[in-house]
């Protein structure tokens, strides 16, 4: 059975009121921002028919230099059978960088964190065995931050000139 | 180049010998990748050039072809490779981002591998064209061709 | 026994380690180290402007480079909300449907050279250099070409075009007929393929597999069929499911796609609007100085004997394949004679000015020839894009090899890994 997308925003808005903050829709895209302690719950609750979003696309970070909540997680949830995308938001400040991890529920989250891991900093709780993936161990910092600048290499061998 | 006429002699049998039978270790990364792949088949031959046979070990290789991007995570593979392939060996850069760093300036690329390794061909391009691959293999042939033999191993220092 | 098979592989597939632990012959656990060519293209994003990303995105997915050009294209199209001419719509089907030919055929080629069948692996080779070189007539490069920009594509087809495709397409359907006889029956490549790592629909959408390897396991998910992007929904085409999910299955399914994509570009190119003025190699007209001299003192009226296509005489194609006022580049002509248009064109390309989207952001996907490819673009409303970001379809196709080789011999990583076409560009971004 095919789910619209109203219904599926109205479901969410009753069931967790008190932790969604709002629920815009530029350019096509629904986009939900939460507060990051919903996080599982949010996701269990949309995984269970007949809402089934099975899929997780994409998840990914966003560092806003400057405000006060600096970085931004962004998870795009993808559902088969309603064939419908989903993005949901959380926001994270500098001194408190960490959010749970979306590892038990979707096998391809061990990646994506260690990733985001990897360029922003953002720790997982609950991650099996959270290192670096792009970087090469020894690497300090994390490059995507806005404060990385762009060419500042850590050679790991001695350059010849 | 100084010396009798039996080692001239020997020296140009020597390196027609070494260029028409270079064993080649394609160090592929990236893109280029695609262009070797389409230089070493039917439509743009080298196996006409001898250099055919690719050797997928640098123990036996004596050709190290560094094709695509080096970044500083594969730097000491790089390195090692070269340091276990034996005398007489010769680079060849191919590519601008093996040449240069090419279009990526910064935190995670080497500007070039010669860096790390000394370099006797450069091919630039990105990628680069079959001809143009063409004309640069020769040119190393040519090179090798040219070469004292005798006094190889005291020149290269770094 | 711990086994390293090392970033430098001589397996073609670029730069990846697999690290195994074996006991004797039998894989028991496996770790893949990834990130040798991380090259660092979403920093350099937040670096340059939205018109200077073009040419990083044709180096992610090399085998396929117009597919990566037209789904960052797109998404840029979905922001600033440009509608595409119907012609230049037309050709970037026929391009990115060639591009995903060469894509399966650079996929296959190298698992079946892997396998041992190194016949395969130079015939079709030679069925790509005939689609590079349609390429190559109207782009002017064979790979990493820049075709396709924002507003449309950059140049309109050459005149002779449809014998060139024509030939590309009767050539590749040969190599095909010939793969299929050499290997699809062959008891070898079957004992190798068969019924090894075999995956099922549920750990599959778990993992986050899209594209063929998705459709091998039976789950009909196409992002061309789901949500139509360009002209696909005018386009009559199957979608070949597998069975089992083994990596006989994701080769078959390869093959089958690409009789299908020719089948695209057959109907595009009986169905494609004609160009408002026809392709010649020198427009007959006054020469540049002249045109510049007498534009002094009245607009010149005539044409100008420019070199088509890429940096000539384009005024009157333009509208056919590109739109789109404050995204593109003036035609030459007014570039060169009137005032206006090389204001236009400074402003185009000077730092501070040039493309500005509105503020918002935006995630827009393409069918990939490995998957699902998406791009994610957060727009500051300044000419540089705050933040992008890559979905890209082999990173969550490779991330679930660990868990399925465990069990498996050491002789089946090699099928496995290259039936799941991992390119280093897109992984490592």
């Amino acid at each position: 059975m095919a789910m619209e997308k109203e219904k599926i925003l109205e479901d969410l808005n009753q069931n967790f009121a008190d932790n969604i903050m709002s629920v815009t829709a530029p350019f096509g895209d629904e986009i939900i921002l939460f507060e990051k302690e919903a996080l599982l719950n949010i996701v269990k609750f949309l995984l269970k028919e007949p809402y089934a979003f099975t899929m997780l696309l994409d998840l990914t970070c966003v560092d806003y230099k400057g405000k006060k909540e600096r970085f931004e997680m962004v998870y795009h949830l993808f559902s088969l059978s309603n064939k419908l995308r989903l993005r949901l938001k959380a926001r994270l400040s500098e001194d408190a960088l960490e959010i749970d991890s979306l590892t038990p529920l979707f096998k391809n989250a061990n990646w994506l964190e260690r990733e985001a891991y990897d360029m922003f900093g953002v720790q997982f709780k609950g991650h099996p065995y959270l290192r670096r993936l792009f970087m090469y161990d020894g690497f300090e910092g994390h490059p995507l931050r806005k404060d990385y600048s762009l060419r500042k290499q850590q050679p790991r061998i001695r350059l010849r000139k | 180049m100084k010396g009798g006429f039996i080692t001239t002699r020997l020296n140009s049998m020597l390196g027609w010998g070494r260029k028409f039978s270079l064993f080649q270790y394609p160090f592929i990364t990236a893109c280029c990748g695609m262009e070797y792949m389409s230089v070493a088949c039917a439509h743009y031959d080298l196996d006409r050039f001898g250099m055919g046979w690719t050797r997928f070990t640098p123990r036996q290789a004596d050709m190290l072809l560094v094709v695509g991007t080096i970044t500083h995570k594969e730097a000491p593979v790089l390195k090692t490779v070269y340091d276990q392939m034996t005398e007489p060996k010769w680079v060849v850069a191919f590519g601008s981002c093996a040449v240069s760093g090419g279009i990526y300036d910064n935190y995670a690329v080497v500007q070039g591998i010669d860096r790390i390794i000394p370099v006797d061909v450069y091919i630039p391009g990105c990628p680069p064209r079959p001809e143009t691959i063409l004309n640069a293999l020769i040119k190393l042939q040519e090179k090798i061709q040219k070469e004292g033999h005798e006094w190889r191993w005291k020149r290269k220092k770094y | 026994m711990l086994l390293n098979m090392g970033p430098s592989h001589p397996a073609m597939h670029g730069t990846t380690r697999i690290m195994l632990e074996l006991d004797g012959e039998k894989v028991v656990n496996c770790e893949l180290e990834m990130g040798y060519l991380h090259r660092g293209f979403e920093k350099i994003c937040e670096n340059k402007s939205y018109f200077n990303m073009l040419i990083y995105t044709d180096r992610l997915n090399y085998v396929s480079p117009l597919i990566n050009n037209t789904g960052y294209v797109m998404t840029m199209e979905k922001l600033l909300g440009i509608d595409v001419p119907e012609r230049a719509q037309y050709i970037r089907v026929i391009m990115c449907e060639f591009s995903r030919v060469c894509d399966h055929l650079t996929a296959l080629a190298a698992m079946c050279m892997e396998c041992g069948a190194f016949t395969v692996f130079l015939y079709m080779m030679k069925a790509r250099e005939y689609i590079w070189d349609l390429m190559e007539q109207t782009s002017g490069a064979r790979m990493t070409t820049s075709y396709i920009r924002i507003g449309g594509v950059r140049s309109d087809f050459p005149s002779n075009w449809k014998a060139t495709a024509q030939k590309a397409i009767e050539e590749t359907r040969k190599v095909l007929k010939d793969c299929h006889g050499l290997i699809s029956k062959n008891k070898i490549f079957l004992n190798r393929t068969r019924d090894v790592a075999v995956v099922s629909p549920e750990t599959a959408i778990n993992y986050g597999w899209t594209g063929p390897c998705l459709r091998s396991t039976g789950v009909y998910y196409d992002v061309r069929k789901t949500f139509p992007y360009l002209v696909y929904d005018q386009l009559d085409f199957e979608v070949p499911l597998g069975e089992r999910g083994d990596n006989f299955d994701r080769y078959m399914v390869r093959m089958l796609e690409m009789e299908q994509s020719l089948r695209m570009v057959e109907q595009c190119m009986a169905k494609i609007p004609k160009s408002s003025s026809p392709s010649q190699l020198m427009a007959k007209g006054m020469e540049p100085a002249e045109a510049i001299k007498s534009s002094r003192t009245k607009k010149p009226e005539e044409k100008i004997k420019l070199s088509p296509n890429l940096e000539g005489t384009e005024k009157d194609k333009y509208p056919g394949i590109l739109s789109g006022k404050g995204s593109i580049i003036p035609p030459k002509e007014d570039t060169y004679t009137t005032i206006e248009g090389l204001i236009r064109h400074f402003k185009f390309f000077m730092r501070g000015h040039g493309i500005r989207p509105p503020k918002g952001e935006v995630y827009f996907s393409v069918e990939g020839g490995s998957g699902e490819l998406g791009f994610y673009i957060v727009s500051d409303g300044t000419d540089k894009p705050y933040r992008l970001h890559l979905r890209a379809p082999c990173f969550h196709i490779v991330s679930s090899l660990e868990d399925i080789i465990r069990g498996h011999y050491v002789a089946d990583v090699i099928p496995t890994f290259g039936s799941m076409n991992m390119i280093g560009g897109e992984l490592d971004r």
